[in-house]
């Protein structure tokens, strides 16, 4: 049994996310991998941006650092290069990491820095209210797509495996124990590792949309997310409607410290002056 | 200019010098976007860095420059980013940040002209009333300024300096001539010029608060990674580093802010008189302007009018009671700027309507010379 205790920063509570947030779930995950994987707290060093979900770090305890929005990436860039000895974690939300952050979502992920990055998806703005984000499907309302987003949204996972991430993986807050092995393997990988985790927004999301209550949101989850192996076996019609989760992208690259590492003994014996 | 120190010779431009003077301040790690007319600073720590056990990285954007500034210096390590003014204005946001989670690091923007694109490669200084109120909410400031590669050198050790006593962000302002002027500079030894060191934390990690009230009122960050765990956030926080929405202690945290500033504001605050003792006329300028104020100052004296230079090299917090002090001695002050008297106005708000304030302006990418300068002395001697 884990003593969740000895990691969370109970003074802090109660914490700030809804009844039904997905958001909590996801920090009892990640206290299972850190414990899983022996990693001393004084050596992680958690970054987050601005959101219901980069909330997080204020609850746990290791190194926590709550940035600007969407710039978490940006923020955990400095700390890793500057100490690669640390564990750096990155909390981002949907908006967070890929409208504000967009930028820096894709540069991290193609200097493959060693950082995993958290990516709770909503498909909504939580923290401003339920303003539409680039994750949010076509046709679903937002308070600022009160007649249905006529946008596409981006597929997160695709955009870091594209941009150049070593370890891309979609898990959600209802399959946990799922979840628990894919923060692990994101933690354990050594390069930019992205996980996507889809977490309900039962206040702006869910009930915009008439989507019930927080359970049935979690029945959503349970009904449509789907083990990428078994996916692939189902017929087109089966696969319909459903998200792939999962490990769906794991590559050995070359990682950005390493490289700068590298290129400094390489300097050493390279008698040329500057 | 203070006294000639002793080292090596060499010639070197504005900018080089900058880098320079942040490596001797124990500067190890650099992050940037390049933009004209600053890039030689990173040009030539990315060159220096790697062998000097530092880190160099070019990022996406000002934005994300600024953001691992800070990161890097919650590990303990001397941060700094350079930029011109389109970049100036991106990084405000998270310089906001760094004054808020009070995260030392030092920001050089090498003035052009703007607003937008401006004149990328012409100088201005269009950006000192931004150093002071670019990034939004109440907070105290530290801006310094550089005439001379030498001062260039010695205002990015003073400015790291700054940084790690008073725990702040700290800004050195220059213009595209100081940072392309290839002069003499004298890299003096080791040693030769103090640098400061951020305090340690003094008590055992159970026993820590990061930003618990000091003396000096300046908090303890320790370094990440060290065993000392806490909370660092761009909310407004209580001395735990912990988000409150309690009015006293939001209110604690905003005054304190700006009181860290201004309570320490003598030691911060410096500037420099040329001949101005027995002046009637005080020239006011700074940056690559007090160079053809000097000038003007010695072909006015030789002309028979009793000018002098009030030069100041720290622009925030800005010396309003010695602005006072000089107008109660003057006639007149002639504030000379590349803009259209941002500076002015606080010469005025100094002076007190004791003594009235000239402008010389210049806002079209060519220097103000010697003689605008001259002219003005006598229009109003
Ligand atoms: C520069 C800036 N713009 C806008 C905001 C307002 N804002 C705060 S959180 C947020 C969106 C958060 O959405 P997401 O990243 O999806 O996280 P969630 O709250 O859903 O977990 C916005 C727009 C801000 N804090 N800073
Ligand atoms: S608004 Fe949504 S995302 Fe934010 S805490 Fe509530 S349920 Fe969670």
């Amino acid at each position: 049994m884990i003593d969740y205790y000895e990691y969370i920063r109970a003074q802090n509570f109660p914490h700030i996310w809804c009844a039904g947030c997905g958001d909590g779930i996801v920090l009892k995950s990640f206290i299972r991998s850190l414990k899983k994987l022996g990693i001393a707290k004084d050596d992680a060093v958690m970054v987050s941006g601005i959101g219901c979900s980069s909330r997080t770090p204020g609850y746990i305890d290791i190194n926590t650092l709550h940035t600007t929005h969407g710039r978490a990436l940006a923020f955990a860039t400095g700390v890793k290069f500057a100490n690669p000895r640390l564990k750096v974690i990155v909390v981002t939300g949907d908006g967070d990491a890929t409208a504000i952050g967009g930028n820096h979502y894709i540069h991290a992920a193609r200097r493959n820095i060693d950082i995993t990055c958290l990516l709770y998806n909503n498909y909504i703005y939580g923290m401003t209210g339920g303003q539409v984000s680039p994750t949010t499907p076509r046709g679903m309302n937002a308070s600022t797509a009160p007649f249905g987003n006529i946008e596409p949204a981006f597929n997160i996972s695709g955009l870091a495996q594209a941009a150049g991430a070593s370890f891309v993986a979609r898990g959600d807050v209802y399959h946990v124990q799922q979840l628990d092995k894919l923060i692990a393997a994101a933690l354990g990988k050594t390069g930019f590792s992205l996980v996507e985790i889809l977490s309900p927004c039962p206040t702006a999301y869910g009930r915009r949309n008439k989507m019930g209550t927080p359970v049935d949101l979690m029945n959503w989850l349970k009904d449509n997310v789907v083990a990428k192996d078994k996916l692939d076996k189902m017929t087109e019609e089966e696969q319909r409607g459903k998200v792939p989760s999962g490990v769906l992208w794991d590559v050995e690259k070359p990682e950005f410290c390493g490289e700068y590492a590298k290129l400094v003994e390489r300097l050493k014996t390279d008698k040329k002056k500057a | 200019m203070s006294t000639t120190p002793k080292g090596k010779v060499i010639m070197i431009a504005g900018n080089e010098a900058c880098a320079e003077g942040a490596l001797y301040a124990g500067c190890r790690f650099f992050a940037g976007y390049p933009i004209t007319p600053s890039s030689e600073i990173a040009e030539h720590l990315c060159r220096k860095l790697p062998r000097l056990g530092g880190k160099f990285i070019q990022m996406e954007d000002e934005i994300g420059a600024m953001g691992a500034v800070i990161g890097a210096s919650l590990t303990g390590m001397k941060a700094l980013t350079a930029t011109s003014g389109p970049g100036f204005s991106l990084k405000q946001e998270n310089i906001g940040h760094a004054v808020m989670a009070e995260v030392p690091c030092v920001v050089v923007d090498v003035q052009r002209g703007g607003p937008s694109t401006g004149t990328p490669t012409l100088p201005a200084q269009m950006d000192v009333q931004q150093a002071r109120w670019g990034s939004h909410g109440d907070h105290g400031v530290i801006c310094l300024s550089a005439a001379t590669a030498q001062e260039t050198f010695e205002q990015t050790i003073r400015a790291f300096n700054l940084a790690e006593t008073y725990m702040t962000p700290v800004l050195l302002l220059i213009d595209e001539i100081v940072g392309h002027t290839t002069e003499k500079m004298v890299i003096p030894e080791p040693g030769a010029i103090e640098v400061v060191n951020r305090a340690k934390p003094a008590v055992p990690p159970a026993k820590y608060v990061p930003y618990a009230p000091t003396e000096s009122g300046i908090p303890v960050l320790a370094d990440f990674g060290t065993g000392y765990r806490y909370n660092v956030t761009g909310l407004c926080h209580t001395e735990t580093g912990f988000p409150t929405n309690d009015p006293k202690r939001i209110e604690a945290n905003i005054l304190h802010l700006t009181d860290k500033i201004e309570r320490h504001r003598d030691e911060i605050m410096r500037w420099k008189a040329f001949r101005l003792d027995d002046a009637k006329i005080a020239v006011f300028a700074y940056g690559a302007v007090a160079r053809s104020a000097r000038r003007a100052v010695i072909e006015a004296r030789e002309a028979g009018i009793a000018a002098g230079l009030f030069e100041p090299t720290t622009l925030w917090p800005f010396p309003y009671e010695a602005i006072l002090e000089t107008a109660g001695r003057v006639k007149a002050f002639v504030a000379a700027e590349m803009n259209l008297g941002q500076m002015a106005r606080e010469v005025e708000l100094g002076a007190k309507c004791k003594a009235e304030v000239h402008r010389v302006n210049r806002v079209d990418g060519d220097p103000i010379t010697p003689k605008q300068i001259l002219e003005k002395i006598k229009e109003v001697a």
